[in-house]
Parts: structure tokens; sequence; C-alpha cells
């Protein structure tokens, strides 16, 4: 037999084991200590070839600077390993299950970038003329074509760069169609359990807000908007499913209710990815609604791309859609870009057309799934969260009882009464574990909340996992073993940081530890 | 004597004027606040109106002005240590000073006994 005389150790020596001392440098192995990009260059390094600025003179009237402006000086492997290495310490639906309610991070297809990236798409500007592009023209009356169909509504608009936007959007519609009647309505009803960008939207546009308390199973009463309609409402600001991850079975009589007294149905379309291809949003008295790409049409988001919100509008608010619109039909379509074009409409709300990049991918989504696909993709969603659900329910505690929820689960802090432990403790015991936590302290009508919405994308061994994860979580916070989550997390990076200080004592900008040294002249 | 709201603010009446604040169980609830945005010293306020808000770590929230009347001073101090509000909700945690319109209406608000009562129900 042949032996290895190099003296290398194969196994660590018996009784080494034992805890770990602080390196040297702060790094633990591949976790580094990233400087700021101050920190790490040199102003007087740079990592391209930049010619002199010739002497062109200053028409600027004595405003130019006159310190040098003391900018990072990085060679191009520092610059490029200072942002790989920040990108590994984000957590990235690319990495593992991102939980957060309301948010719908699923996956985003590789598909999908591989179709943006054509060039036909990716290299074209909005200010090329119309004639010269006539396939992304194609591709946005296509999709707006599918989203008319999918949504039962009569007219889109393409440009809103997000769900916010789209919300001003169609609540700036609303305005315009009330505005056509002669109609200065002044109230915008919102209900308990909203996200925040509703009330914050009618607010924006000069409305004064009244809430809808929340009904004991979570979702709203018909009768108590019919309590609170009358001749000054402008409209009803509605999520469905809501936040509570409850379909609002009584939503026909509420937009019955709300048309009656003359006013409008905007529905919030955050959560539409849990009834595409199961109910319309058209038969249910919508008015407008925004479908963010971003969530139900897996375009990516958090940090990963632009968001996108086209609004689609009802019969009743059609004419009042903002420009632009495709119009024409077949070989000859155009962009309406005036108000000739369509004299109701509100305006213009963006410079230009829209997320073009991300209709591109929102297409390539709906065309890879069809029909059947994305009808399927809306019962997984709902599967996905119920099987979270049943998986938890004897352990976390459910605060409308303990029945079948729509594309998310959301549960309350009853089940940590009296263990000392928090929903914040136990969001940070599941960075611990290797999990993003869920959405918490949201929606705002439950104590406690922690939104869970699984999404399609997960496995049911994904599932799996997770759920025994926060079972482990749960039994030991019950049991009162409190040390996991009082200090947690433990093995991130950073430990908790202390909010309060960072919210009373901000330190916002980044100041050098000696002068800056002047430019090489 | 403190008076009572069901927003949790609390009201003491000296002459014509009142000082306002958050209750000790509102600080509790809200958590270490981090910011107190005051109103213009002679600002008309109504009752039930936006007095003050506050923010903290978990939300921002709005004041309101217990009875109608005019601002007559207001804390500057919580500019500098929010914290105060946290530390003293009901004593130098105080918000503003308000001129009452009609010094009848104080006295229709909780005392507290009713206050206590009222926290435990919500609660």
């Amino acid at each position: 037999m042949s032996m290895n005389t190099q003296g290398r150790p194969s196994a660590p020596a018996d009784g080494t084991a034992s805890a770990a001392p602080e390196t040297f440098t702060g790094n633990k192995a591949l976790m580094i200590e990233e400087p700021l990009l101050f920190e790490i260059g040199h102003v007087d390094n740079c990592g391209v070839d930049v010619p002199d600025a010739p002497d062109i003179g200053s028409r600027l009237g004595g405003l130019e600077r006159s310190e040098p402006a003391g900018l990072p000086g990085l060679s191009e492997p520092e610059a490029m390993r200072h942002y790989v290495r920040l990108s590994q310490k984000n957590y990235a639906i690319d990495l593992g299950i991102y939980p957060l309610g309301s948010c719908t991070m699923k996956h985003n297809p590789r598909l999908n970038e591989k179709m943006a990236r054509l060039p036909g798409f990716a290299d074209v500007h909005p200010l090329q003329p119309q004639s010269s592009v006539p396939g992304a023209l194609e591709l946005i009356d296509t999709l707006a074509g599918w989203l008319k169909e999918m949504t039962g509504m009569a007219a889109v608009a393409m440009s809103p760069k997000a769900g916010a936007h789209g919300e001003l959007c169609g609540m700036m519609a609303i305005k315009a169609a009330l505005e056509a009647r002669g109609e200065a309505r002044s109230t915008v009803l919102v209900p308990a359990s909203a996200h925040g960008t509703n009330p914050a939207t009618a607010a924006l546009l000069g409305y004064g807000v009244k809430e809808i308390p929340a009904r004991d199973d979570g979702t709203v009463d018909p009768q108590a908007v019919a309590d609170l309609l009358d001749d000054t409402v402008a409209g009803i600001m509605l999520t469905n499913p809501n936040t509570c991850g409850l379909f609002e079975r009584d939503v026909i009589a509420i937009a019955d209710a709300v048309h009656k007294a003359g006013a409008y149905f905007y529905c919030d379309g955050a959560n539409f990815n849990a009834i595409v291809g199961k109910a319309r949003p058209g038969d249910l008295g919508i008015d407008a609604m925004h479908i963010n790409l971003h969530k139900t049409f897996s375009t990516p988001h958090g940090g990963g791309g632009p968001g996108a919100g086209p609004v689609v509008f009802s019969q009743a608010l059609a004419p009042f859609a903002p420009l632009p619109e495709v119009v024409g039909e077949g070989d000859d379509l155009r962009l309406a870009e005036h108000r000739a074009d369509l004299p109701q409409s509100f305006g213009r709300l963006t410079a230009f057309h829209g997320q073009m990049g991300m209709f591109v991918r929102a297409l390539a989504y709906m065309m890879a799934h069809g029909s059947d696909g994305l009808r399927r993709a809306s019962e997984d969603a709902v599967l996905n969260a119920n099987y979270v659900r049943a998986g938890l329910s004897d352990l976390m505690s459910l605060p409308f009882g303990d029945r079948v929820c729509m594309h998310e689960v959301l549960f309350d802090d009853a089940f940590l009464k009296d263990t000392g432990v928090t929903t914040l403790d136990f969001a940070k015991a599941m960075i611990d574990e290797g999990y993003h936590p869920m959405t918490m302290y949201f929606p705002l009508v439950v104590h406690g909340a922690m939104l869970i919405e699984p999404t399609e994308s997960e496995s049911k061994a994904s599932l799996d996992l997770f759920i025994a994860t926060l079972r482990d979580l749960a039994i030991d916070a019950r049991a009162g073993k409190t040390d996991r989550f009082s200090g947690a997390p433990y093995h991130s990076p950073r430990r908790r940081l202390d909010e309060t200080r960072a919210a009373r004592q901000p330190r916002l900008v980044w100041t050098p530890a000696e002068p800056v040294k002047e430019a090489a002249e | 004597m403190l008076r009572f709201t069901k927003d949790h603010e609390w009201v003491r009446l000296e002459g014509t004027e009142v000082t306002v604040g958050i209750t000790d169980y509102a600080q509790s609830q809200l958590g270490d606040v981090v910011y107190v945005e005051l109103p213009e010293i002679g600002r008309a306020v109504t009752a039930g109106g936006e007095a003050a808000v506050v923010e903290s770590v978990k939300a921002a929230s709005e004041v309101y002005a217990p009875v109608a009347g005019e601002v007559t001073a207001v804390n500057d101090a919580l500019a500098e240590n929010p914290g105060t509000v946290n530390e003293d909700a009901e004593g130098t945690g105080w918000f503003v000073k308000i001129k009452v319109a009609d010094v009848a209406e104080v006295e229709k608000l909780m005392d507290e006994a009713a206050y206590k009562a009222f926290v435990e129900a919500e609660g």
C-alpha cells in the first residue's frame, strides 16, 4: 500500500473541538467584513483611463465645485469584488423561500429573462419612431389583451410603474369621472385591513379617508359600507382577497351599494395572484384595479427589478384612462399619445410608455403557462398557503379560526402570550434558521401579525422543512426556552439592530476618518 | 386631576388651560418613541382634530386634541429627547397646552377609573 507521508492531517485531532476563537480579520470564513466603497479605494486610483478634461471654461457663474469631489477610486477587480460580496450578504428568492405575505415573492422564471434579452426588446428606446418598433407595440397590445381577458375589464393603462402608482392612476380616473359629472366628492372609504398605500393614495388626491372597521371574521361587512355611503363618497378602495388572506365574499353586495350611491369601486389588485383564472374582477363590480406584474406575473422585484402596475378599467371609467394607449389593429398599431385621441383622458401619468422589460417578462410567463397553467398557479398558491396553515394550526394561532385561506395565511401572537417572546423575536429566530421572516405586524387588524405567503413556487419538500422549522420554534417558545429568541439573530453577520437608536440618532452621511487627500494635479 | 380620552390622550386642567399628552398605556403600546411633531403656537384645534404626530419604531400615530381651543405652548424638549414620552408620559412627556374654549367639555372626558376600565375592556 502507498502511505501518505505529507503530514497533512485529514481529520481534527481528538479533543480539539472547542469554541471558535475570534479571527484576526473579523471575517468569518467566507462571511467577509466588507468596508464601504470609500474605505476600500483611494481617490488617486481609477479603474479606467479617463482623458484629462479640456479647459472649456465655465458657464456656471461661480457655482462650480471648487473642492475635489472625493469620489472613491477603485480598480475594476476591487469594485467588482465589493459588489459581489455585498450581493452574497443579500437574501433573494433565488436562494430560498421568501414567505413575505402580501409581497408574492415567487420564482422569476429564467425563460422570462431570455425573452427580455432579445435585442428587439432589450435595445428599443422610447424615443424611437413608432414605425421602427411594431414588434414592441404588438407585444404591449397582446399583453393588454391578456390582462383585459383575465380581468373581464374594458380598458387597461399600461404605464403605471408599480402598485401604489397604479392606485394613484385608478383613483385619478375616478376623480376625472366624477368631475366630468360635475361632482366634487370628498371622501374615500378604506377598510381597516388595507395596505397603507390605499389611504395615502386617497389623501394625495385630496380626499378625506373614512375607515371601515373589520368584521369579526376579518372581512368587510356590506352593511358597514352602506352605513358610511352618501353623496360625498367618491369611492371605496378594497383589497380582494384581503390582507388577512381571506376572500371578501360580499364583494358584489359591496359593489352594488357603492354604485347605488354614485361612487366607484377601486380594487387593490395586489392579491390578484390568488384568483387568476378563477374569478374576473369585472364580474365582481370592480371599476378599476391595478395588477402587479411583479407579483402575479413573476417579474423580478424587491431590489431585483422595477415594478410594473398596469390598471384595468370598467366601461364606466375607460374613457378617463391615462395616455398613452396602443390603438389600431393588425399591422396598423400605433400609440395614441394626444388629447385629441382620447379627449376625456385625465392625461399622462409617466414620461414614456411603461416598463417595457417587465411587459416582455410578464407576457413570456403568461404564454409559457397558458390559461390552464395560470389557473393552476393560482390554485397551487392557495394550496401551498393552506398546507402551511394545516401544518401549523395546532401550535400557532389563527385569529379568525381554522378556516380555509387564500394565497396567504395570517397568524397572530396569541400562541406566544405570556411566553415573553414577541412576533419580532420569533422572526429574528427564523433568520438564525436560515429563513427570511414572514411579513410582521401587518395587517394592523390583528395583534402581532405574522403573514405567510409561500407562493406556488415552493415544493412540498421545501414547505415541509419550513413548517418543521416553525414548529420547532413554536414548541421552544411555548416551553419557555426563550434564550433562542431574546438575543436572536445569533448567527447572522450582524446581531439585532438597535432600531430606536437608528431612528433617534441616524448617521446618514459617511464622513472620512481623515481629510480626503486632494487628487494629484 | 387627570382626564382621559378613548384615543389615549390625557388632559390636566389648570384654570382655562389644559396640558395634553399621551397616556402611559399608549406609550407602552407604541414602543420607543423616536419623533414628535408638534403644532404651531396659536393654532386653533377642534375636539378630535389632529394636534400632533408621534412616531415610534412601530408606527406613526396622530395625537388628537381632546377639546377645542387654541395652542398656547408646546413641549419643545421632545424634539431633542423624544424618549421622554416613554419615560414620563403623564408628566414631563406632555405634548401641548391648549387654552380651552369651553371648560365644561373637559369634565365630560373619562376619569382615571373609567379610563382604566376602558383600557382593560380594549386589551
